[in-house]
């Protein structure tokens, strides 16, 4: 429905986009000013809050510069996505060869970004990634025309380990969902509390999406270890934490995780997730002036708080702006452009950050505490730190 | 695993097999005994769960948002029956699949629609809101025994109703040849849209009561409808006590198999599944 309606309206572009270039022979020159950008983001499904959030950060950031970035008009053409993987070569086909973006900015969904990935690089076109945080997007399939202003699944959990140590835990269990994502989270974990003289007493994992947790949570009472780590989001999320704290396994036994846990759950977790510490690129109230400057605009433009994937969508516009400045607006150069944009200082909500080489942000992961509905930075838990970029040659 | 920890298994197992039950049994009425395949299980499960967030925050009750939902349920499951279902049972399985998949959608945008995408929560009743300890460090929530309560009462009230009131012989009747029922002068119509939209309202309960410990979230349906058709399909269709029984066969599997085949946890279910109906391709219960 959705898809045939936007696939109607490009149409129409199209052809008013002709009609325009015959009646005014001179629209070529003006369109060397403009640059396309293709929003593929989740509009609909479980994600479309998260779609809808990085979408407002992009544009609130081109919009405060006037609508224009160094001199570029920016122009919109959006594919929602559905978060289906299955989708993911054709919608992102239909913006890069389609349309013609000069820049491809998505999306929340892993598999899918994935996809868009090669269909990017097949086309050598700009993709900018403000979610998706597969390690491999900036490990083994790194490319010149792929960066991120997100994360790795990696980043937060190997800081979260480094905390726990940190905490004097010796002894951890891990669980989550037997997942890319949750692999990787806890891939990191293990690492930075291994390397730290801690032991992993065993790795639980179960099916995606299952939520009955309750054999796992006896499991955990048995091992008795100092500490739990668990990757979850969404749903899944408020009843891990409800049922954790069911079981009485709260008061004993400390539960960290990367910050997804916490970030838009906490009210569904009633009184359970009070007090949580989790690990994350982004907190609230932290002691950043760009940060409050971003609220307040936001705020008062959209009507809610930003969330950490409003930050995202923000800077993936910013670190757009950082290439475009280089070539004052001229898209075709595409080398200088990239080469600006791997040099460039974001001077992120969350903090100012740089890019590795493999075009990952490089930035602080903050220690949060939650407490009532938001999750307050008490402290940084890696400071500047870089994805290791495994598998990545470029 | 010791020997506590084995019984606290043990009664995890029957815990969730009850729940499972308790999911399953508006689809025993729907798929079971009507015959429709209503892949819109979920979706009443989900709009039940739904309800029990928007009553509870206008009410602060669960107890009573209950009492609130069910006739709500019930009412929306007979108005769904007279404009859609009513008209299906005569045609193939496939109408019954693309319309009951359509209405999926449409309650799912509804559902986006109305109280957005975000993740919500339920209070449990402040009455049942204890734990008991079980070991030293762990312990279990009241709620999820009152819950186990519940169901057993359900499935023994589902079973009298089906098997041993005139209701029921009714039921059973229409389902085996409706045509011969209504020449008995029975008012076949009205029959089925009692039973259909008693299965809505037992969905829309099992999402209600399950609220407060899965939490409200975007396609929440999804996740117990497959689950459903397997209880009902290997329990035996039509049968109660069936459901009752594969329900509490899924819950032994899916929890022991997590816990001693951690690498096959996804599989065991649907292993036991093609165990049960190789051995009896019926499901277990079904009779001639």
């Amino acid at each position: 429905m959705k898809q045939a309606q936007q696939h109607r309206r490009s149409v129409m572009r199209a052809v008013v986009g002709l009609a325009m270039g015959a009646l005014i022979p001179m629209g070529a020159a003006q369109a060397a000013d403009k640059v396309k950008v293709g929003l593929m983001l989740p509009a609909t499904g479980t994600y479309a809050a998260l779609g809808s959030a990085i979408t407002n950060g992009f544009k609130l950031y081109v919009e405060e510069q006037g609508g224009k970035l160094a001199g570029a008009e920016i122009e919109y053409a959006a594919v929602d996505d559905e978060s289906d993987p299955s989708k993911a070569t054709e919608n992102a086909n239909r913006l890069v060869v389609r349309d013609r973006v000069d820049a491809l900015v998505g999306t929340v969904h892993s598999g899918v970004a994935l996809a868009m990935a090669r269909v990017a690089k097949s086309r050598d076109t700009l993709f900018i990634v403000p979610n998706a945080g597969a390690d491999d997007l900036t490990g083994s399939l790194c490319s010149p025309n792929l960066f991120r202003t997100s994360f790795t699944n990696w980043q937060p959990a190997y800081a979260m380990g480094k905390a726990a140590i940190e905490r004097g835990h010796k002894t951890a269990v891990t669980l989550t969902w037997n997942y890319a994502a949750g692999q990787e989270a806890v891939k990191g974990f293990n690492q930075a509390f291994t390397e730290g003289g801690g032991k992993v007493l065993k790795d639980l994992a179960l099916p995606f999406p299952n939520v009955e947790f309750q054999s796992y949570l006896t499991e955990i009472a048995a091992l008795k270890p100092d500490a739990v780590y668990v990757f979850f989001a969404g749903g899944g999320a408020a009843k891990f934490v409800r049922d954790y704290a069911g079981a009485g396994l709260k008061a004993s036994v400390p539960l960290y995780s990367s910050g997804f846990l916490t970030d838009g759950t906490l009210e569904a977790m009633g009184g359970a997730g009070e007090g949580l510490i989790t690990a994350l690129h982004y907190a609230d109230g932290l002691e950043v002036p760009r940060d409050k400057t971003f609220r307040t605009a936001y705020a008062a433009k959209f009507g809610t708080q930003p969330d950490v994937y409003a930050v995202q969508g923000y800077d993936a516009a910013q670190l757009l702006h950082a290439g475009l400045k280089a070539v004052g607006g001229d898209v075709k150069k595409k080398a200088e452009m990239r080469k600006a944009m791997r040099e460039a200082s974001i001077d992120s909500p969350r903090g100012a950050f740089t890019l590795s080489a493999a075009h990952n942000p490089v930035q602080d992961i903050y220690l949060r505490k939650a407490e009532g509905k938001v999750n307050k930075v008490t402290g940084i838990a890696a400071k500047a730190l870089a994805d290791p970029a495994t598998g990545c040659k470029m | 695993m010791d020997f506590t920890s084995f019984l606290i298994q043990l009664l995890n197992a029957l815990q969730y097999g009850l729940l499972l039950f308790l999911v399953a049994s508006g689809l025993t009425l729907v798929f079971g005994i009507m015959g429709i395949i209503n892949l819109a299980h979920g979706s009443f499960y989900m709009l039940g769960a739904y309800l029990a967030f928007v009553l509870t925050s206008l009410t602060g009750n669960l107890l009573l948002t209950i009492a609130l939902g069910v006739p709500l349920a019930f009412a929306f499951g007979a108005l769904l029956e007279w404009l859609l279902f009513a008209h299906l049972y005569k045609r193939n399985h496939l109408e019954q699949v693309l319309l009951t998949y359509g209405l999926i959608l449409i309650f799912e945008e509804l559902r986006s629609l109305a109280v957005g995408d975000d993740v919500h929560g339920v209070a449990i009743p402040a009455l049942f809101s204890a734990s008991i300890p079980l070991s030293d460090n762990l312990s279990y929530p009241v709620y999820r025994i009152v819950i186990s309560v519940v169901c057993l009462a359900l499935a023994v009230g589902l079973y009298f109703l089906i098997q041993r009131t005139r209701l029921g012989m009714m039921i059973r009747a229409g389902s085996h040849d409706r045509d011969m029922v209504q020449a008995l002068g029975i008012d076949i119509d009205s029959l089925y849209r009692v039973v259909f939209a008693l299965g809505v309202a037992l969905a829309a309960l099992a999402g209600m009561l399950a609220a407060p410990i899965s939490s409200v979230y975007p396609g929440m349906g999804s996740s117990v409808l497959i689950i459903s058709f397997v209880i009902v399909v290997i329990g035996g269709i039509g049968s109660v006590w069936g459901a009752l029984v594969a329900a509490l066969v899924i819950g032994f599997a899916d929890t022991f198999g997590k816990v001693l085949l951690p690498d096959l946890a996804g599989l065991m279910v649907y292993l036991v599944m093609a165990a049960v109906l190789l051995w009896r391709p019926e499901g277990i219960f079904r009779k001639g």
